[in-house]
């Protein structure tokens, strides 16, 4: 089938490419060397695919490359080079423990990032609620809570 | 069986149309056009390898006319591709249609609901779909169109089975429109799921309209218990006109329980549906009938 040529913003990087039109967002991302976007279960289900699209936090894995065109993407990666609360979260993690193996890091990192922007309160129920689309098999969930947590509580203050 | 392939082991052309009228018109023109709008049913059902023809992907999620929440002529109207994390935090839709904010809030993570729609939740007319209870017993119109014109239908007249619905292939579901609740009426929304956030093993949704410590009109839907959401009338019935008190409002889960025939499935059996489908209808009605601005109901 005939290939279709998009452009999309990553981290603030314009990059224009020819793409399948069934290629996902998840494959394109990291087919441009954005590796931090992990690859997990590919069904929307495990959340570490997880970017902020136009805004908003979406799993790339279930998002075509194609319906990408023309909007700015942000990873992990690049919001912890520019977005002060990324960066406050990325390093809670580390204080708390938040990671073990790391994989689920990246969308875990995000998803606390999309909760704390609109308006979420240190509450670790709602933190639950936020995070329910990401998982983790390694850390038992509690560190990660603990370091949504705490950011939340700087954030509210 | 059950495979993840991880890659759409199908090829196909996009499309890309920016107002109705050009959707209308690609769906008129090819053939084996599928509607992609947030992907998040459709994209995981290829890539496990669900026998869907697709020729041609029509994305309408960046149809701006058919993303919209308004309030016209006591009509509450949702465009099809708005997403449910739009609708969920909506005024107009916490004001007029409360339980269906509360089912979209109990559905999936975030990010799911950021890029799932409405139209998606209908079109896909899987019997779990947790908007279709709501919108059921609030009476809501579906607007389907096409290019010859349009056609308003009821939810139950629109979906037919599990994964399958009316609409003909050259047509699409454009607006929702539901009549604001008259004064005096209260609706619940009760979901059981294994974890919080997961497609339902049971859910169901009731409406009460109350004059004095009457219900003159109830509504009760059930999903998940059949091949389809499902009004269950005998129910409704034995409530209608009557006073409302715990017996009546355990009268009537009662009923509902014989009467739905569920399924064992990799969710939930049918025995633990059964059982539970009079706790949770029991439940609904009390929390509606407050709403309504009746008495509470203690045990
Ligand atoms: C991890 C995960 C968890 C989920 N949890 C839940 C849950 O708890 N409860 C629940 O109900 N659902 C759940 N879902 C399913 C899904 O997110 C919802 O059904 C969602 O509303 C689908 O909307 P969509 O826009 O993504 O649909 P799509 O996948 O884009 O489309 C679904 C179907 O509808 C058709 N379609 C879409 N829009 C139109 C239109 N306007 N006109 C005609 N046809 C159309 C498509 O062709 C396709 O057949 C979950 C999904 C995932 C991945």
């Amino acid at each position: 089938m005939s290939e279709i040529n998009i452009t999309v913003t990553v981290n603030g990087t314009k990059i224009n490419a020819n793409v399948k039109p069934e290629m996902n967002l998840l494959k394109f991302l990291r087919s441009q060397g954005f590796y931090d976007v992990k690859c997990g279960c590919e069904m929307g289900d495990c959340g570490t695919c997880t970017v902020i699209f136009n805004g908003s936090s979406v799993k790339s894995c279930i998002t075509l490359a194609a319906q990408a065109d023309g909007g700015t993407v942000w990873t992990n990666k690049g919001l912890g080079e520019v977005d002060e609360l990324t960066q406050k979260l990325q390093k809670a993690f580390v204080e708390h423990g938040s990671i073990q193996c790391g994989f689920c890091t990246p969308g875990m990192i995000i998803a606390g990032k999309a909760y704390i922007e609109k308006g979420g309160k240190p509450d670790r129920n709602e933190i639950k609620k936020a995070i329910s689309g990401n998982l983790c098999r390694c850390t038992g969930y509690k560190k990660i809570v603990d370091a949504i947590y705490d950011v939340a509580e700087q954030m509210s203050k | 069986m059950h495979v993840n392939t991880r890659i759409m082991p199908v090829e196909f052309e996009y499309l890309e149309p920016k107002t109705k009228a050009e959707a209308l018109e690609m769906l008129a023109k090819y053939d084996n056009v599928k509607v992609l709008a947030g992907g998040t049913d459709l994209i995981v059902k290829l890539k496990t390898g669900a026998d869907i023809k697709v020729d041609y992907m029509m994305n309408v999620k960046e149809i701006e006319e058919l993303n919209y929440i308004k309030l016209e002529d006591n009509l509450v109207k949702i465009g099809a591709v708005t997403p449910l994390s739009t609708i969920e935090n909506n005024e107009i839709i916490n004001k007029y249609l409360p339980i269906l904010s509360e089912a979209i809030k109990a559905m999936a993570a975030i990010a799911v609901r950021n890029m799932g729609t409405i139209g998606g939740n209908l079109c896909n007319s899987s019997p779990a779909g947790d908007t279709i209870p709501p919108l059921t017993v609030y009476d809501a119109k579906l607007i389907l169109a096409g290019k010859q014109g349009t056609k308003e239908v009821s939810v139950e007249e629109f979906i037919t089975g599990p994964g399958k619905n009316i609409l003909a292939q050259d047509e699409m579901l454009v607006e929702v429109v539901v009549p604001a609740p008259k004064e005096n009426t209260g609706a619940a929304f009760i979901k059981k799921t294994r974890v919080k956030a997961d497609i339902s093993k049971i859910n169901t949704a009731v409406l009460m309209e109350r004059v004095e410590d009457k219900c003159v009109n109830c509504r009760i839907a059930m999903g998940s218990v059949a091949a389809k959401v499902v009004r269950i009338l005998p129910a409704e019935e034995a409530v209608r006109g009557q006073k409302v008190d715990l017996n009546l409002c355990q009268k009537a889960a009662q009923i509902v329980s014989d009467e739905i025939k569920p399924i064992d499935d990799n969710r939930s059996t049918a025995e633990y549906r059964k059982e539970i489908a009079r706790v949770i209808v029991e439940d609904a009605m009390k929390i509606a009938w407050q709403r309504s601005g009746g008495e509470k109901i203690n045990d």
